[in-house]
């Protein structure tokens, strides 16, 4: 009557509660919006693009932005927005996928390490991470790249391994509180056996910390892409892509600072949309932050 | 002169109403105890006199704490008087002290706050102030850590805490409900002399009517915001005259009344159980320390009796219902259900497993957030092997959610729509649903307000008598063991060391650590004055 987590524990957040919460924080609202921009400009590019942005039209080299092409064009002619916009989809699949085959292969391990805590299992899986974890991410997918030739899927398999660790952490020190929870041990007591429980009780109830850590991991693959990009171990030409197009002006930046500053604002936009994102959702999930805050 | 004064203090946090009219005094040297259910607003009161309120609250009315009228007092001035004027204990002792400090420090820091002292002179005091709530230096140095402390020891260094400048109001936030019945005794017999040795005012906040009948001079009931009565203790509870007072009263002694279906053939058998934990190892080749949780408990539970299990934490009392409900394998000894193992080699008995269910003491953490009711109190029909389906399936639900005093409409809910005590039927329906023999309650009334309990207690005792089950009620509250069970085994260090009719072991207590644990609990003022 009077154990204080009674007495201070929230109602759990019923999903309408969630969405209606979901507009009154800052944050996930200029977060969401920001994303959605990009995601709609992938998208859009899909079906339409202002300009083909294999043709190049040398005569309208390095033009300042203008009515004919908002965002001016690059050395070759090709029109800046047209390649943000495309480059936009790169970006986005590659993060996409990486935080994929993070959470595929994380989430159950994590998931099983905690349901064997203590156990060999247990120390292998989380001792294999840590090998993970040592090392830099940008490093080794500059050795992966190196060695099997850069492309978009080798970046995207190198930024993916990294991404394995982060969230088997996060699953099994997540799951490592439910287990100790009395539903848990309800289900127990009714028989069910650990893979089960992971599934139908454990699952469900870090899905929160998963989503929030999906949307930051996805800006860090945003960046990751954008890096190995620009040292040119990314995407190869002419697959259009954010990091390259930022290498490409580096040259150019004194007498034609819109071919960088474009491509630069569209990864620092994405990655500060997605972070916010990211703490707007924590603050929904978590009411003892959002308490903190009100 | 009245030390503190409040006078038809409202308060409001964003809108919603907490207080209403509240008025009480507390002169110097007076002990006053306000009792009240979660949500009264008890803690309120106290948060309003010392000006901790959380953002949005409102205030009306007047606190007067020793001339300062603190309604209207600057934050710079409030904080020179907390601490200073009043000092406050608070109910967690494991949260309430700061983890990397030592004791030395924490004590010492109120006095450097407050006075313009040396560090060696206000270490000086905080070991004097140790002294005081029986901390001796010898076992006790300042440079001790809070984890090498057990629960009643940090409480002492909290209370060290609140008392080291010797203020004239000391504040206890339910001071011991953290707290084992024998140190819950010790805790407030320490809070009495230093009160009575100083001359302090004490605001007593309470949910436990025995616990403060005996020490305080006044006793103040609050109900959802407002004082209903407040008078002098005892005399007060001979004389009460509010409804619900009277109903607190009658629910704090609540015994439900039941009919006894011994039926002298032996249920649950234990025989010589034996558990250990081995802890990590502390150095590279030292050999693992190992834990004796439970050595060698035996005892019968026949059918359809109530058995209870009592002892304070760290007694084992939790790793022996693990084991006989077959999450844990036990090293030595047996247990067997109607003749039959829990444990078939290594893997746990369906058949057995199937007959037995429990309930736990958190309403709050014993189901999944994402479940509704139907889900959640169905889940036990996993043990079955051909789970019932469709209009059988539907049929159970409703009897098992009728059965436990809820509508069979609620099975579309959340737990989050329940409050606490229907949040525990809905834990009572899942544990009868695959209809068991034998019912484990794991301190399943502990948590819940008093007025709860006792309907849960009521009803507990009508299942048993309806469906013919046999309980083993395991709690560190006496005086619920007494009022549901035939039996009792009191439990001590792994160790089963008295047993007997409840009746018995309470009236005449064999083993002197019964007889201290029953001295230790705190009782209900006699009313048969009235």
């Amino acid at each position: 009557m009077t154990d204080p987590r009674v007495d201070h524990l929230p109602p759990e957040a019923a999903p309408i509660r969630t969405w209606h919460l979901a507009f009154r924080s800052r944050n996930l609202v200029i977060g969401g919006a920001l994303t959605l921009v990009f995601v709609l400009a992938a998208l859009i590019s899909l079906v339409w693009v202002p300009y083909d942005i294999t043709r190049m039209d040398i005569a309208n080299k390095i033009k300042p932005p203008s009515v004919v092409n908002p965002l001016g064009t690059d050395h070759f002619g090709r029109d800046i927005l047209s390649m943000i916009m495309v480059g936009a989809r790169t970006s986005i699949a590659v993060a996409v996928i990486a935080v994929g085959i993070g959470m595929i292969f994380g989430v159950p391990l994590g998931l099983w390490a905690a349901a064997r805590k203590g156990s060999l299992l247990d120390e292998v899986i989380m001792r294999a991470n840590d090998l993970v974890f040592a090392f830099p991410a940008l490093l080794i997918a500059i050795m992966i790249t190196a060695t099997f030739g850069p492309s978009a899927v080798n970046a995207i398999v190198a930024i993916g391994i990294f991404n394995i660790p982060v969230f088997a952490r996060l699953t099994r020190s997540g799951a490592l509180t439910l287990w100790q929870r009395e539903f848990v041990m309800a289900a127990r007591v009714a028989g069910k056996g650990s893979a089960r429980i992971s599934f139908e009780h454990i699952l469900p109830n870090v899905t929160n910390l998963l989503i929030v850590q999906g949307t930051i991991q996805f800006s860090l693959g945003i960046l990751a892409e954008a890096g190995l990009s620009y040292v040119g171990l990314g995407a190869q030409p002419p697959t259009p892509s954010w990091g390259r197009m930022l290498a490409e002006s580096q040259t150019m930046i004194s007498f034609a600072p819109h071919m960088a500053l474009f491509p630069g604002l569209a990864i620092l936009l994405t990655v500060l949309g997605l972070n916010l994102m990211g703490d707007g959702l924590r603050d929904i999930f978590d009411p003892k932050l959002r308490r903190g805050r009100s | 002169m009245t030390l503190l004064s409040i006078e038809g203090l409202s308060l409001d946090i964003h809108g919603t109403a907490i207080l209403r009219d509240v008025s009480l005094s507390v002169d110097p040297g007076q002990i006053v105890g306000v009792i009240g259910e979660s949500g009264s607003g008890k803690s309120m009161t106290a948060f309003a006199v010392m000006q901790l309120l959380p953002n949005g609250a409102e205030c009306s009315g007047r606190v007067t704490l020793s001339g300062h009228d603190m309604l209207t007092l600057p934050e710079s001035k409030l904080c020179a008087l907390r601490g200073d004027e009043v000092g406050m204990v608070f109910q967690e002792p494991m949260t309430a002290l700061n983890p990397i400090r030592t004791i030395g420090d924490q004590v010492a820091e109120t006095i450097l706050i407050h006075e313009d002292v040396s560090r060696a002179d206000a270490l000086a005091r905080a070991r004097e102030a140790l002294n005081r709530v029986e901390l001796p230096e010898d076992r006790f140095p300042l440079t001790r850590y809070p984890h090498e402390l057990s629960g009643g020891q940090r409480q002492r260094v909290v209370i060290a805490m609140a008392i080291a400048l010797r203020p004239k109001l000391l504040i206890a936030d339910e001071p011991t409900t953290a707290l084992d019945v024998t140190t819950q005794a010790q805790i407030l017999k320490l809070l009495e002399r230093l009160v009575r040795e100083d001359g302090m005012g004490m605001l007593m906040i309470t949910h436990d009517l025995a616990v403060v009948s005996d020490m305080a001079d006044e006793i103040v009931i609050m109900q959802k915001g407002r004082v209903v009565e407040r008078g002098p203790s005892p005399a007060i509870f001979a004389n009460l005259q509010h409804p619900y007072s009277k109903a607190l009263l009658a629910a704090s002694g609540h015994i439900p009344d039941r009919v006894t279906a011994d039926t002298g053939t032996p249920l649950l058998e234990v025989r010589g159980v034996v558990r250990d934990y081995r802890l990590p190892r502390k150095t590279l080749f030292g050999a693992p320390v190992v834990i004796n949780a439970v050595r060698g408990v035996s005892f019968t539970l026949e059918r359809g009796e109530s058995l209870g299990l009592v002892g304070e934490s760290g007694c084992g009392k939790s790793t022996l219902t693990r084991a006989i409900l077959g999450l844990e394998e036990v090293q030595e000894g047996s247990i067997r259900l109607d003749g039959q193992p829990v444990f078939d080699g290594h893997t746990a008995n369906r058949a057995v497993r199937r007959r037995m269910q429990v309930v736990f003491q958190d309403p709050y953490g014993s189901f999944n957030p994402r479940h509704r009711v139907e889900r959640l109190i169905t889940e036990p029909f996993h043990l079955l092997d051909t789970p019932p389906k469709g209009a059988e399936r539907d049929a159970a639900i409703e009897e098992a959610l009728t059965s436990v005093g809820l509508s069979p409409s609620d099975r579309e809910k959340y737990p989050h729509e329940f409050s606490g005590g229907q949040r525990q039927r809905i834990a009572i329906a899942r544990a009868l649903i695959i209809k068991p023999d034998l019912i484990i309650l794991d301190e399943a009334v502990s948590a819940l307000d008093v007025s709860i309990r006792a309907q849960i207690l009521d009803l507990l005792a009508e299942l048993s008598a309806k469906y013919g089950l046999t309980y083993l009620f395991i709690s560190h509250d006496l005086s619920v063991v007494r009022s549901i069970t035939d039996r009792v085994l009191v439990m001590k260090s792994g160790e089963i060391v008295e047993e007997g009719p409840t009746a018995r072991v309470f009236d005449s207590p064999q083993h002197p650590y019964t007889r201290q644990l029953i001295a230790a609990a705190p009782k209900l003022p006699d009313t048969s004055a009235a």
